[in-house]
């Protein structure tokens, strides 16, 4: 298969960016989209030229490292699936492919296809753990949580933190990346007792970030990989109404 | 030089309650005058982190991904092993401990093992008590499942994403650290070389990956908690960022490697289709339950696998191991895929795979049951092959998985430099010859939260705090040798990348020091290695500049640490004059095929000490005692 690639170039965060246009010649159908651009890489390293930048690590859709947008759309669009997952089999030989960078203000661009998410490492550290010290547990026995509880938690606690839903909100809302850790939490005993400060101090601190609000778009959802539920919006929601009430009581 | 194990003495399941009461302990008050150095934010070094810093210790912590959540830890899938006995069905602390040594191939320490079988149920009610939302039964207690080497049910999960949800649970608990300032956090830094002061472990220096800039850093200790080198294979089941740099320097600078050539290969791999590939997925070992392994009878049957008829195709694990048949361990399953595809009788495009075939489960209990079992699994393997399981075989090869061996370490985890701490898969200490599965998860979370916190506070109330500044003399040679280095790779100006080196390297370690090894390959990759690390540092092409993110410069440094170490692995392998466990030397099998372990000569562990590039390592010898259990020969037949 062969493709013409609009990629994204961009030396670092000071710089101004623009698309170069590559050709990809003599593509696997199965190879994944990640092995698609080593083989561009290695053609532009013979040239002469500095290979595009990319995130990545585990590439088999659990690190949560890669992070394009590919024909405009978050992980390029295949339902559930990252783009080291994507295989380029879904696409048309000769097809013209733009690739980008997730965009959004909180994630500047640190060179190329690579940006900085560790917004959402402080959104974390403003409240998305349960306070136990290492030694401090109980039997785990001790705290029981029904196997429907649990199931819920695990949906949400799927997330992997690549910050998709972040790209494809016309808000760039992180709201899904929030929602998910607040709606884990907030579904096991473990974290009731500090449900009401946890979910304020991350929506405080994604505001702090310049995240923007949700609109109900559900693009999020949309692309998830992990498709993750807007249900978890809803959660979000009700446990920021509750911390208010809880507050004034 | 001699090697102190200090495994404490007296009976077994005493000694870690008599060690941890004979260990100093540094004072509350005194403790935030300590500061400690923590690499890597996997299981191991995400936990060492978080509970360090929550006894009041200064932590500086370094990862190379964007974020500690990303480390490879979060690939795991399978389980985590405890002794909780919760099924009632007859475990115990004492089980758990032999399975362990015993899947080891009695090539690990009594001692370690017995501590890791110890503290394993602390792990289980530690990551439960973070919120880890392990399965649950319908009564709200914890689910149990069985996994290889185990007649009990022993292993906890969340779902198949077991690693990443203990993984999560240690980085919350890192990042309610950094948040309150007790834990530095340093993401996107690459630690590139180890400082000593005085014979002990004083500091690291680091490159910033993103801006290029090369530091130093000092503290009172050094833990290193920086994974696997399975990667010197290339293609592995590991992130593509795992590396064996950060161990290597620490060898290059004296810390001993033991055991290098404990390298596990997992049966059950999506296999390479064509050499573009970066990286082979894992398929999950439970699919050994219902699937049929199998390949043609006759070489280059190029026939497709549903046109060949039951009296042309052999069923070879079923024929060769009739009690076990395709459940056999994973190193007797992995060499046997590689003999029949050594005859010729391998299929699929690159004629490396076999066959894994669920069409008579299928048959016999209906797709609906398989699709419950392992509907995940063959949607995964569906989306990477466009090939439908339900209908055709699986296609299944071996790859390089985990890494036994590692830096070597006494029993407080600390290596032959004192004040450098070595955790989890960096480290040699627990799996013997061979891990268990559900056994890593383990090992990371009891190194990081219940053994290294002790251990280290031993060492440090011996040397007290020393406040040391980054601007010693040691430090500046350090950084000056980082910056020699970046600036020597990136003028060589040759032709060929990182990438195509590290194709070959891994190929030559597959052919030598893979699956199954002998004399005369061994030699032969010996003689090979230095004739590619030769070309490498005249024909290498590495573009960019030093001073900002470029990712040839992080491969080229590190395909050149790989281009080292894989001798190391190879000598270890011509050493060990037997097969045990993964190590599996062609010379020393029994009329049958089995492995021939040796254990009037060879129940050590290796350590191997560096020698300058090129020329072979010295070996030290630490013997292993064996006082309660009874050395036994593995039967699978």
């Amino acid at each position: 298969m062969n493709f013409t690639l609009q990629v994204w170039r961009q030396k670092n965060a000071r710089e101004k960016g623009r698309f170069e246009t590559y050709r990809a010649e003599n593509i696997s159908p199965d190879m994944s989209f990640l092995e698609m651009l080593d083989v561009v890489n290695e053609t532009l390293i013979t040239q002469g030229t500095e290979p595009i930048h990319f995130d990545h690590d585990c590439r088999e859709g659990i690190c949560g490292a890669c992070s394009l947008v590919i024909n405009g759309i978050p992980h390029g669009g295949k339902k559930g699936c990252t783009t080291c997952e994507l295989r380029m089999r879904n696409f048309k030989d000769g097809d013209e492919i733009t690739v980008e960078p997730f965009r959004a203000r909180p994630f500047p661009i640190v060179k190329d296809l690579v940006v900085d998410r560790s917004a959402f490492d402080r959104i974390m550290q403003a409240g998305g753990f349960i306070s136990v010290n290492t030694g401090a547990a109980p039997d785990a026995n001790a705290i029981l949580v029904p196997k429907k509880h649990a199931d819920n938690a695990m949906d949400f606690a799927a997330c992997i933190g690549c910050g998709a839903c972040v790209a494809a909100c016309p808000n760039g809302s992180a709201m899904l990346f929030v929602a998910a850790k607040v709606s884990h939490l907030a579904n096991l005993p473990q974290g009731k007792p500090e449900a009401s400060r946890r979910v304020r101090a991350m929506i405080n601190q994604m505001d702090a970030e310049g995240f923007g609000n949700c609109s109900n778009h559900y693009e999020c959802e949309a692309v998830c990989p992990k498709e993750i539920s807007v249900r978890a919006i809803a959660q979000l929601n009700r446990e920021y109404l509750k911390s208010v009430f809880t507050r004034m009581a | 030089m001699e090697l102190k194990s200090h495994i404490p003495s007296g009976p077994l399941a005493e000694k870690w309650d008599k060690h941890r009461f004979e260990l100093k302990l540094v004072n509350p008050a005194n403790k935030r005058k300590y500061s400690i150095i923590v690499v890597g934010t996997g299981l191991a070094g995400g936990s060492a982190a978080a509970s360090l810093a929550e006894l009041g210790y200064n932590v500086t912590a370094f990862c190379f991904q964007d974020s500690p959540r990303r480390a490879h830890s979060i690939g795991a899938q399978g389980g985590i092993n405890a002794a909780k006995n919760y099924p009632n069905d007859g475990d115990s602390i004492w089980r758990l401990f032999y399975d362990t040594i015993k899947g080891g191939d009695f090539r690990s320490r009594e001692g370690n093992v017995y501590r890791l079988a110890q503290v394993a149920n602390n792990i289980i009610d530690q990551c439960a008590a973070q919120g880890v939302p392990f399965a649950r039964e319908y009564g709200g207690t914890l689910d149990n499942r069985s996994f290889g080497g185990a007649q009990v049910s022993r292993t906890f999960y969340a779902r198949g994403q077991t690693g990443q949800q203990l993984l999560l649970g240690a980085y919350s608990a890192l990042q309610r650290q950094t948040a309150s300032g007790q834990v530095k956090m340093h993401p996107r830094s690459e630690m590139l070389d180890l400082v000593l002061v005085d014979g002990h472990a004083k500091g690291i220096v680091v490159r910033d990956l993103a801006t290029g800039q090369v530091q130093s850093f000092a503290a009172d200790a050094v833990v290193l908690a920086t994974g696997g080198y399975g990667r010197v294979f290339d293609l592995s089941t590991m992130g593509l960022g795992c590396n064996v740099t950060a161990a290597y320097r620490a060898y290059k600078r004296g810390a001993l490697f033991a055991n290098p050539c404990y390298t596990q290969i997992h049966p059950t791999c999506i296999p390479r289709s064509g050499d573009f590939q970066s990286k082979l997925t894992l398929m999950s070992e439970s699919l050994r339950n219902d699937g049929r392994i199998w390949v043609p009878k006759k070489k280059d049957d190029n026939r497709a696998p549903n046109d060949i008829p039951e009296e042309d195709r052999d069923y070879y694990l079923e024929r060769k191991y009739p009690s076990f048949g395709n459940l056999a361990p994973r190193d007797i399953s992995s060499r046997s895929a590689k003999e029949v595809c050594d005859e010729g009788r391998g299929i699929g495009p690159t004629k490396y795979g076999v066959y894994l075939d669920f069409s008579d489960a299928i048959n016999r209990l209906g797709k609906d049951l398989i699709q419950q079992r392992y509907g995940n699994l063959f949607e995964m393997y569906h989306l990477i092959t466009d090939e439908d399981p339900y209908e055709v075989p699986m296609r299944i090869y071996p790859a390089s998985h985990y890494t036994m061996g590692g830096l070597w370490v006494d029993y407080n985890l600390m290596s032959n430099i004192p004040g450098l701490f070595v955790i989890g898969e960096a480290n040699f200490s627990d799996h013997g010859a061979n891990r268990l599965g559900a056994s890593a998860l383990m090992q990371g979370l009891a190194d990081g939260y219940f053994i290294l916190p002790y251990t280290i506070a031993g060492y440090l109330a011996q040397v007290g705090p020393k406040n040391i500044s980054p601007d010693l003399d040691a430090f500046n040679a350090a950084e000056k040798d980082v910056n020699d280095r970046a600036k020597k790779l990136l003028s060589i100006g040759g032709k060929r990348t990182p990438d195509s080196f590290h194709k070959e390297l891994g190929n030559i370690m597959w052919e030598g020091c893979g699956m199954a090894r002998n004399e005369t390959g061994l030699k032969k990759a010996l003689e090979k290695i230095p004739e590619l690390r030769e070309e490498y540092w005249q024909n290498l092409r590495v573009l960019g500049e030093g001073e900002e993110l470029n990712w040839m410069l992080e491969r080229a440094g590190r395909v050149a640490d790989f281009l080292e170490f894989a001798e190391i692995m190879c000598y270890d392998a011509l050493d060990r004059n037997e097969s045990c466990g993964a190590h599996f030397r062609e010379e020393y099998q029994t009329a049958e095929g089995e492995a021939l372990r040796n254990d009037k000569d060879y129940t050590y562990v290796a350590a191997w000490e560096y020698k300058g590039v090129g020329a072979p390592p010295q070996l030290h010898k630490e013997h292993l005692e064996f006082e309660n259990v009874e050395l036994a020969t593995r039967s699978y037949k």
